[in-house]
């Protein structure tokens, strides 16, 4: 297992009364099942013996009630019980939302998949309750009760009862476990072999057909499917002989229950009543132990992704702020001094002895190659991150002697992959400035050349952007993020390719208007373009 | 059963057959259930009433040890044959879903909607496999075992019988009048709940953007906002959707309570005789039992539905190029000239034509450059000219032919083409550079390499030639892959040549050599060359700008009145 059952339990979060509420209504329910068969069984035998039909009336109601308790019972346990999951949910998120803020940008869980991943791990954790944690002890409990019921009519009853459901209950989950881990793992990686070949075919469909590569495509896909499939057969196999021993095991119960009750009613130590009761009862219980096998899945996958957050809670941040930040001088310049910067300690530097002086009010552009270094300078100058050699200075104090938020009050960057979030206009645009009005938002909107696009919009402001609301294009969202660090107050603007996806004319028009917008503020405008239209005080190149 | 369910059924062929063997196994399986009931009514009755030792029922015992053997081998065989059949058909789909993609994709246009392509075939095709494997033979085995069930109960114990007879179809009627309740409530609240759900991932990934305002401690709280607002627009609609699973549950339990007073009595009555009232009473929820697992198991294949539809928006794009039904032979474009007729195309979804009344003649072995800015079409009128996609009005022609009337796959052997932003896939460079040209030697893929100044990037490789590249690969710049994926295009030793932006990531000195190599391949085949380097469109034997959907003659630019033709 590549995760442990202590680390489900530190990732849970508190939730005592509803989670004990919700697995009594499940016990409760499993019991008012059993209950049912069991009393149900001895109402007919008694019935059989022809009594007054009167003296029915008393196991009749309860046959009714059970039936009744059983079906209020198991709604109101699915309702607590999905309440306890988004609950527990919502403070999950919160707590490792907490934790992933210092890693990103700066640490390795910032590239894009595992990020993904830590989003997907998260939301795994709401199980953790409902299906991992809930039915073991639901389980427990409920066949704790029925071997002791059984072990009540007919002491030998319950040790064959419980015999049985140790059996269903932990060794055919263990059995499975064992079998699905092993398929598992091997179909995980013909799954990523299927997987690259699906996404080369949607992404690259138009090349491969004008290569004339088609046929061949959908051959190599029907291969890596045959694969898959062929590994995916043998789990069905292990899932099949498994369904078959559950069926085995509860009807085997059943006559086990026999061989040992018959000769108890023979030799009066079993009322002869109790015989149907007793059977009825060890096919029944099985329903405790019915939801083990997912529950072990459930729990495997809870603890493997438990495991993997607590390795985000234990990542050192890139950037720590100082037990006593100094204030942030409100003069001077903003200057890289020889800095150097490797994502490894013995990896190759990403950058070497860099210097770079931004005054206020001056225009820089920072030109370079991609893969240079560009955007590592970015994350210096915001102290998204701490240089490796060198310093960063602004009014002559190191970064590392202020508080990193300080620094992205003073020095506001746009980054080269500004997110566009799943919310309105307005509101994507007043993160960066919580009080800016509707005609302060239009004005920079104007200011970076989206006013157009925001009157073809259906909605204007009011338009949701992001998944599922109106396409934002690359330059869209590379202006979206412009217009906010414009809105937001600063001294400094960093702008990661703010002309990235604009022609060379609208390039040009932005420039020039973005000398105008910015005044007094100091501008770094960082592009791989190597000639620039616009108006500069000083262009460095980074090699 | 959903439309799309229907469909399901209907269009999947491989489905047929397990679900016919799944049948034939329930079928035996109800019997079974049947013996197995009567069987231990008749030792308990034996034993209880008539005093008979285990001796005495030895023989019923060994027949009910061999009836729930007989059972468990009935589980594991329904169980796999379920499962092989949805294997089946998942292969099924991703073959179709595969081929489709190659002919109804939406050229030219990468990025978000590949994303939601792979989504569909890779975990949408998963997602069914419980809608297969599970919920369809649980549907044949629903209706299979209150047969055999009623079959012996009815001629047994008439009252009882007609109990079961009455509750066991209020169970899916039920379930349908609040499932439909259920659904109108859930598809009104859809938006808002998958807005909410995908909320904190939407936040994860803006991560970067919220610290780059201080934003990210104002999140604590939204996400808590966010998340109480969730679960409670959740739970309002999971409160009426488990209400199907209560009236089934309730339905279920409440015949199984009345079977047993009913049976009670008329034994007590002497109307009955134990076996058979045993033998009901153990079959009642025997024949509940299939419904309800059904009831769950329809939950669990709601994620593989919602996946079909999109599966088959897929199936359902249409193609974009036409088939033609006797296909002429295709024109050769290094003897007669590839002329675009006002051609009209309209991107779907978007009101305004991209290129509208288009012309231009590319006569066989001429340069040309065609310019304009982002968004004018340009790529789109490589497509036509790729055959990767037909224009709505006009016609592409070659020595007169419409290309409509020519195989496409003919065609296309015809052209070569280093896309704007094209990629390299899995698989060796080599393997790469003769993704067009199987048969190309290792001198013709140095030619081109060199070609396209990318020989010292393959110097730079661990292995050259035989590194491998795409995902997991060997990471490349952009810059880097423009340069092999032009090397690949030059390989492919094509009559018809398109160049997109060969050298638009590339620093100046690069794109100068790259300028250089490319030029000098592509003299004497028939080139058009998309670019925004006024530096390079001045060296294409004529230069055609796109503007507002038309194709206008250019003087050929200098560096600077580059921009006069751009915007």
């Amino acid at each position: 297992m590549t995760g442990s059952l202590s680390a489900v339990l530190r990732a849970a979060p508190p939730a005592r009364p509803r989670f004990t509420a919700s697995v009594a209504l499940a016990a409760g329910a499993v019991m008012s099942a059993i209950a049912l068969m069991t009393v149900s069984g001895a109402l007919i035998s008694h019935a059989a013996l022809r009594p007054p039909v009167l003296a029915l009336t008393v196991a009749i109601v309860c046959v009714r009630a059970l039936a009744l308790s059983r079906a209020v019972l198991r709604y109101l346990e699915r309702l607590v019980s999905h309440d306890l999951a988004f609950r527990s949910l919502a403070q999950l998120r919160v707590r490792f939302f907490r934790a992933v803020v210092p890693l990103v940008p700066g640490t390795r869980i910032a590239r894009g998949d595992l990020l993904s991943r830590f989003v997907a791990d998260v939301d795994r954790l709401q199980d953790l309750y409902l299906r991992a944690l809930s039915p073991p002890i639901v389980a427990f409990v409920t066949s704790a009760a029925a071997v002791i019921a059984a072990g009540v009519i007919l002491p030998v009853g319950g040790l064959v009862v419980a015999a049985a459901l140790v059996l269903g209950g932990i060794g055919l989950p263990l059995l499975t476990g064992r079998l699905a881990r092993t398929a598992g793992r091997r179909q995980a990686a013909a799954q990523a072999t299927l997987a690259g070949e699906v996404v080369e075919l949607a992404e690259g469909a138009s090349e491969l057909v004008a290569f004339g590569c088609g046929p061949e495509r959908i051959r190599r896909l029907a291969d890596a499917d045959a694969q898959l499939a062929g590994l995916a057969r043998r789990d069905a196999v292990a899932g099949a002989v498994a369904s078959g021993l559950g069926a085995v095991l509860s009807g085997g119960a059943a006559v086990a229950v026999l061989l040992v009750a018959i000769p108890a009613v023979r030799g009066d130590r079993l009322d002869g009543i109790l015989l149907a009761a007793v059977t009825l009862l060890a096919m029944a219980a099985f329903e405790a132990v019915q939801p083990l096998p997912a529950a072990a899945q459930s729990l495997s996958a809870c603890a493997a992704a438990a495991t993997r957050l607590e390795e985000v809670e234990r990542m050192e941040p890139p950037v720590t702020a100082p037990a006593a930040p100094r204030p942030v001088p409100q003069e001077g310049a903003l200057v890289a001094e020889g800095v150097s910067v490797r994502y490894d300690p013995d990896g190759p530097w990403v950058l070497r002895h860099v210097d770079l002086r931004l005054e206020p009010g001056a225009r820089i552009a920072l030109v370079g190659p991609s893969g240079v270094g560009k955007t590592t300078l970015a994350d210096l100058l915001v102290r998204f991150r701490d240089p490796d050699e060198g310093r960063v200075t602004l009014g002559g104090v190191d970064l590392r002697e202020l508080d990193p938020e300080d620094v992205r009050r003073a020095v506001r960057l746009s980054g080269q992959d500004a997110h566009v979030f799943a919310t309105t206009l307005r509101e994507n645009l007043r993160l960066a400035r919580p009080d800016a009005g509707d005609s302060r938002l239009m004005e920079v909107l104007r200011d970076v050349g989206l006013d157009v696009w925001v009157d073809g919009l259906p909605d204007g402001l009011n338009t949701m952007l992001g998944e599922g609301g109106a396409t934002v294009s690359g330059g869209q969202r590379q202006r979206i993020g412009v217009a906010r660090a414009l809105l937001a107050d600063g001294r400094f603007l960093v702008l990661d390719e703010p002309t990235a996806h604009l022609d060379r004319a609208g390039a040009a028009a932005f420039l020039d208007d973005l000398d105008r917008i910015a005044g007094d503020r100091g501008v770094l405008v960082i592009t791989h373009e190597r000639e620039l239209p616009g108006r500069f005080d000083r262009i460095v190149e980074l090699a | 059963m959903e439309p799309v369910a229907r469909r399901l059924l209907r269009d999947t062929r491989a489905a047929r057959r397990p679900l016919a063997v799944s049948g034939l196994v329930g079928a035996v399986g109800a019997v079974l259930v049947v013996a197995q009931a009567v069987l231990l009514a008749r030792v308990i009755a034996h034993v209880f009433i008539d005093g008979q030792s285990l001796g005495d029922v030895r023989g019923d015992l060994v027949a009910l040890a061999a009836v729930v053997a007989g059972r468990g081998v009935v589980a594991a065989l329904f169980d796999a044959v379920g499962r092989f059949g949805a294997l089946r058909v998942m292969s099924e789909l991703r073959a179709r879903l595969g081929q489709r993609m190659l002919v109804a994709r939406p050229t030219g246009l990468p990025g978000e909607r590949a994303g939601e392509l792979t989504t569909a075939v890779v975990q949408g095709v998963d997602a069914l496999e419980t809608f297969f494997a599970r919920y369809l033979p649980q549907v044949m085995l629903s209706a299979l075992v209150p047969v055999a069930v009623l079959a012996w109960v009815l001629p047994h114990d008439l009252p009882a019988g007609l109990i079961l007879a009455v509750t066991i179809p209020l169970v899916p009627l039920f379930m349908a009048l609040v499932g439909l309740k259920a659904r109108d409530d859930v598809r009104k609240r859809e938006r808002t709940l998958a807005l909410l759900g995908t909320h904190f991932l939407d936040v994860v990934r803006g991560l970067r953007t919220l610290r780059a305002f201080g934003r990210e401690h104002a999140q604590d709280e939204t996400l808590a906002r966010v998340g109480d607002r969730y679960r409670r627009e959740t739970l309002r609609t999971l409160r009426v959707a488990f209400l199907s699973a209560f009236v089934l549950e309730l339905l279920a339990m409440l015949g199984t309570a009345l079977v047993a007073a009913t049976v009670g009595i008329q034994l007590a009555q002497g109307h009955l005789e134990l076996t058979v009232g045993l033998a009901v009473l153990l079959l009642a929820p025997e024949l509940y039992a299939p419904l309800r697992s059904m009831g769950q198991q329809h939950h669990a294949s709601a994620d593989g539905l919602a996946a079909a539809e999109r599966i088959f928006e897929v199936l359902d794009a249409p193609r974009t190029v036409a088939v033609p039904e006797h296909p002429r032979v295709a024109p050769d474009p290094a003897r007669s000239p590839v002329v675009l007729e006002g051609v009209r195309l309209t991107h779907p979804g978007r009101a305004e034509p991209v290129l509208d009344g288009a012309d231009l003649t590319l006569e066989p072995g001429e340069l040309v450059a065609l310019v304009g800015h982002s968004g004018a079409g340009k790529s789109t009128l490589a497509t036509l000219l790729l055959r990767l996609a037909d224009p709505d009005e006009g016609a592409v022609r070659c020595g007169g032919v419409d290309l409509r009337d020519v195989d496409a796959d003919a065609w296309r052997a015809r052209t070569a083409w280093a896309p704007q932003r094209g990629r390299l896939f899995a698989g060796t460079l080599a393997e790469n550079l003769r993704l067009g040209a199987p048969g190309a030697t290792d001198a013709e893929l140095e030619a081109a390499l060199a070609a396209a100044d990318a020989l010292e990037i393959v110097a730079g490789l661990p292995d050259g030639l035989d590194t491998r590249m795409g995902d997991g690969g060997r990471a490349l710049s952009a810059g880097q892959v423009q340069r092999l994926v032009v090397a690949r295009a030059l390989v492919r030793r094509a009559p018809l040549l398109v160049l997109d932006e060969p050298t638009a990531s590339l620093d100046a000195p690069t794109a100068a050599r790259v300028a250089d190599g490319v030029l000098a391949a592509a003299r004497g085949r028939t080139t058009l060359l998309i670019t925004h380097d006024p530096a390079l469109a001045a060296r294409a034997d004529r230069v055609v700008a796109l503007r507002r959907g038309r194709v206008v003659e250019t003087p050929r630019p200098t560096a600077a009145g580059m921009e006069a033709v751009a915007v």
